[in-house]
């Protein structure tokens, strides 16, 4: 029942549509697909509002003190109400900044993390496209963000907000490299780029067991790319103020606030997929829905990248690119190297 | 052609790490430091001004407002030199209770040095961890002297007030989890790998330089120059007490924070020696000093240890109830002054790692 509470409210709008008749299958099957897109949309909204909830609630147990807990049960409309304040305000344009870049940076940060998000399968047969260069696709899009956060830190023409747009950029090129390597182990065994045939590879062995090293690259190098501690090079408040976003306040500051919380959800949700078995359920307790696991198991990621946050220290800037470029790329393209060993021999045996 | 150009970034006056207003003008290529002018007196309030037309009591509460998180130890320092001045014997109870409200105020510095420092390279649950212990110690400061910060606890001849009932078996039971705690900021802080690595052969001082720019405290003991004043030239009482004074080896970062560490740990056995032997010691808590300070003609100059170095009162009397002249030696003013070499050639990061490993309270820097 609850297994199939979406797939099958899917469906029921599917054949509600086609009962009405003169419909063509055309236009039926794209409302479908618009609902599926909004959903998606709320969602992701709704959990970047959540998250930044729990980062406040995790932040405070660990430091000893309680966390937001005045508004609403457990303070869980907190977050509600500061974008709430944050609307309310005006937003303020510097004066030799460039306008219209400046104010599409923030319209836009959102769109990478929701466009990743349409093709991901959440839950058995719950892809709102199901792509079958999934894999290339979500990559593409996912790197995109960097483009809008050095628009905003172009744009408000400030030194501070320049100093951290370049940042990203390095960041960026930097670790995009460790990442896309990183899975090719995994496509390399599963020989799909569609995301749904890499979560039909694992229903046995989840592939974090026969690639950990690619998984433990591909975690380090997705948290540099949402820019989290100890990466956080690119907002680093005690250095550069709050880098390309040091101009924007209100609504234009809680975008990108938001889209930080969204992009950590894309990356431990292409984790929990590329290496954790997607919503394969462990030790075959499947009377708890697909869905379900894939939340526990994207949020038991989440938790540690949270945990990462309040415990180190920020790492150098040449610090940041020795170890991308002397560490974790050579160690990507040994892992590449060693699962190619690997997979030959295995054939040779006959397994 | 295609060229670099260097550009010149306005590092405060406000800026988040520079721990109040003060700014650093940075000529940077790329991230790289070319040159760097720091320019303070954003928060110059004429202190020494101000004290030649007050009355030598008077002037107790200004001190408090130079080095505000260590505000015992600048009131110790200003009352040790008026009593030079004018000879007057203090108590051995006030003596006693000095040593453990100012090495209380050592701690409580030195514990937000080190959460701050965490905050500077990116750590923030270090800060608010430090900052839990410094609660407590506000709490025991605030109920023997009545004020957190701004104690003007010390008096020309003594003290202000005894300390309350159960007041030192409080403080007695701090100093016992004190250990505890370092251990904590250790595990949290001086071990992370990250944080040594952002922090070691970072900002390098050598021994010759931190004497010839006359740096002082951790600062200097950081570069392996052996000079406490509270071991060198023991004022006060400090010769009754059993202590060692911490050393660096390399003058980096990591050691200047190190230090400081580690000096907790020796302010903890000194409150600890003190709670042990003040309570075998009765008797006044100020000495008869005439209600009209009127000092002899002359001039004096004191100095003590303070938390960020050697604080130093250099007063000129001519006779009335007012200081002629009051000039104020101060550790964090006189640390900057290597500012600008220490910083060529490093990142823009580096920049908030070595200002805050000196220690700076911009109160005291500006005066």
């Amino acid at each position: 029942m609850l297994e199939n509470l979406f797939v099958g409210t899917t469906d029921w709008l599917r054949s509600l549509l086609g009962g009405i008749g003169f419909l063509p299958t055309e236009i039926a099957e794209s409302i479908v697909l618009v609902v599926k897109l909004v959903a998606v949309l709320v969602f992701i909204l709704v959990n970047a509002l959540w998250l930044v909830y729990m980062e406040r609630k995790v932040a405070a147990f660990m430091q000893a003190r309680i966390g937001p807990n005045r508004v609403g049960p457990w303070g869980l409309l907190q977050t509600t109400a500061d974008i709430g304040k944050l609307i309310s305000k005006e937003i303020i344009i510097p004066k030799k900044a460039d306008k219209v870049v400046f104010l599409l940076a923030p319209v836009l940060i959102f769109m990478p993390p929701l466009m990743v998000f349409a093709v991901l399968p959440i839950g058995k047969n719950m892809a709102a496209l199901d792509l079958n260069i999934g894999v290339f696709y979500l990559l593409a899009i996912a790197s995109l963000s960097t483009l809008f956060f050095f628009m905003g830190g172009w744009a408000s023409n400030n030194k501070y907000s320049l100093l951290g747009a370049m940042r990203t950029v390095a960041q960026m090129v930097s670790y995009e490299l460790p990442l896309v390597l990183s899975l090719l182990g995994v496509i390399m065994i599963v020989g799909s780029l569609n995301l749904s045939d890499i979560i039909a590879a694992q229903e046995h062995t989840w592939l974090i067991f026969t690639q950990p090293i690619a998984f433990l690259i591909f975690f380090i190098a997705a948290v540099a790319e949402t820019n989290r501690c100890p990466f956080d090079l690119v907002e680093g408040e005690s250095e550069i103020i709050n880098g390309p976003y040091t101009e924007y306040g209100g609504m234009g500051f809680a975008m990108f606030f938001l889209a930080e919380y969204a992009n950590i959800m894309v990356v431990c949700a292409m984790a929990t997929i590329m290496f954790l078995g997607g919503w394969h359920a462990p030790f075959g307790l499947t009377f708890i829905p697909s869905w379900v696991w894939f939340f526990i198991k994207m949020y038991v990621l989440i938790f540690i990248v949270m945990q990462f946050r309040w415990t180190y220290p920020r790492i150098r800037v040449d610090q940041l690119m020795g170890f991308g470029w002397k560490v974790l790329v050579p160690l990507s393209l040994a892992n590449i190297f060693v699962t190619g060993i690997g997979m030959y021999i295995y054939r040779a045996i006959g397994w | 052609m295609l060229r670099t150009q260097e550009y010149i970034l306005n590092f405060g006056p406000q800026h988040p790490a520079t721990h109040g207003v003060f700014q650093v003008i940075l000529t940077l290529d790329g991230e790289r430091i070319v040159k760097a002018e720091p320019v303070c007196g954003y928060l110059h309030r004429g202190i020494e001004k101000l004290a030649e037309a007050r009355t030598y009591t008077q002037v107790i509460p200004y001190t408090d407002r130079m080095d505000y998180l260590a505000a015992m130890l600048q009131n110790w320092g200003y009352v040790q030199a008026v009593e030079k001045l004018m000879g007057i014997e203090v108590p051995e109870r006030a003596e006693y209770l000095r040593i453990i409200s100012g090495e209380l105020s050592r701690l409580t510095s030195h514990v937000l040095a080190t959460g701050v420092y965490a905050l500077d390279v990116g750590g923030f649950t270090g800060f608010l961890l430090c900052f839990r212990e410094r609660e407590k110690m506000m709490d025991l400061l605030e109920e023997l002297t009545g004020s957190r910060m701004t104690t003007s606890y010390a008096r020309i001849g003594g003290v202000a007030d005894d300390v309350t009932e159960g007041w030192l078996d409080k403080l007695d039971k701090l100093m016992d989890e004190m250990p505890g705690y370092i251990e904590e900021y250790n595990g949290l802080i001086t071990g992370n790998e990250i944080f040594q690595a952002r922090t070691k052969f970072i900002g390098k001082l050598t021994p010759e330089t931190s004497i010839n720019y006359s740096l002082s405290g951790p600062v200097l003991r950081a570069s392996g120059v052996n000079y406490d004043l509270r071991k060198a030239k023991p004022y006060g009482i400090y010769d009754r007490f059993d202590f060692e004074v911490p050393l660096g080896t390399n003058g980096d970062c990591f050691d200047r924070f190190y230090c400081r560490v580690l000096e907790m740990e020796q302010s903890v056995r000194i409150i600890k020696q003190a709670i042990e032997q003040i309570k075998e010691v009765d008797g006044p808590i100020i000495a008869k000093v005439p209600k009209v300070l009127k000092p002899p003609k002359g001039e004096v100059y004191q100095e003590i240890e303070s938390s960020k170095g050697i604080i130093g009162y250099y007063i000129v009397s001519d006779g009335t109830n007012k200081p002629y002249r009051m000039h104020v030696r101060r550790p964090s003013f006189i640390n900057l002054g290597y500012l600008d070499e220490m910083l060529r050639g490093y990142l823009v990061a580096d920049v908030v790692a070595i200002l805050g490993s000196i220690d700076i309270v911009l109160g005291e820097v500006d005066c």
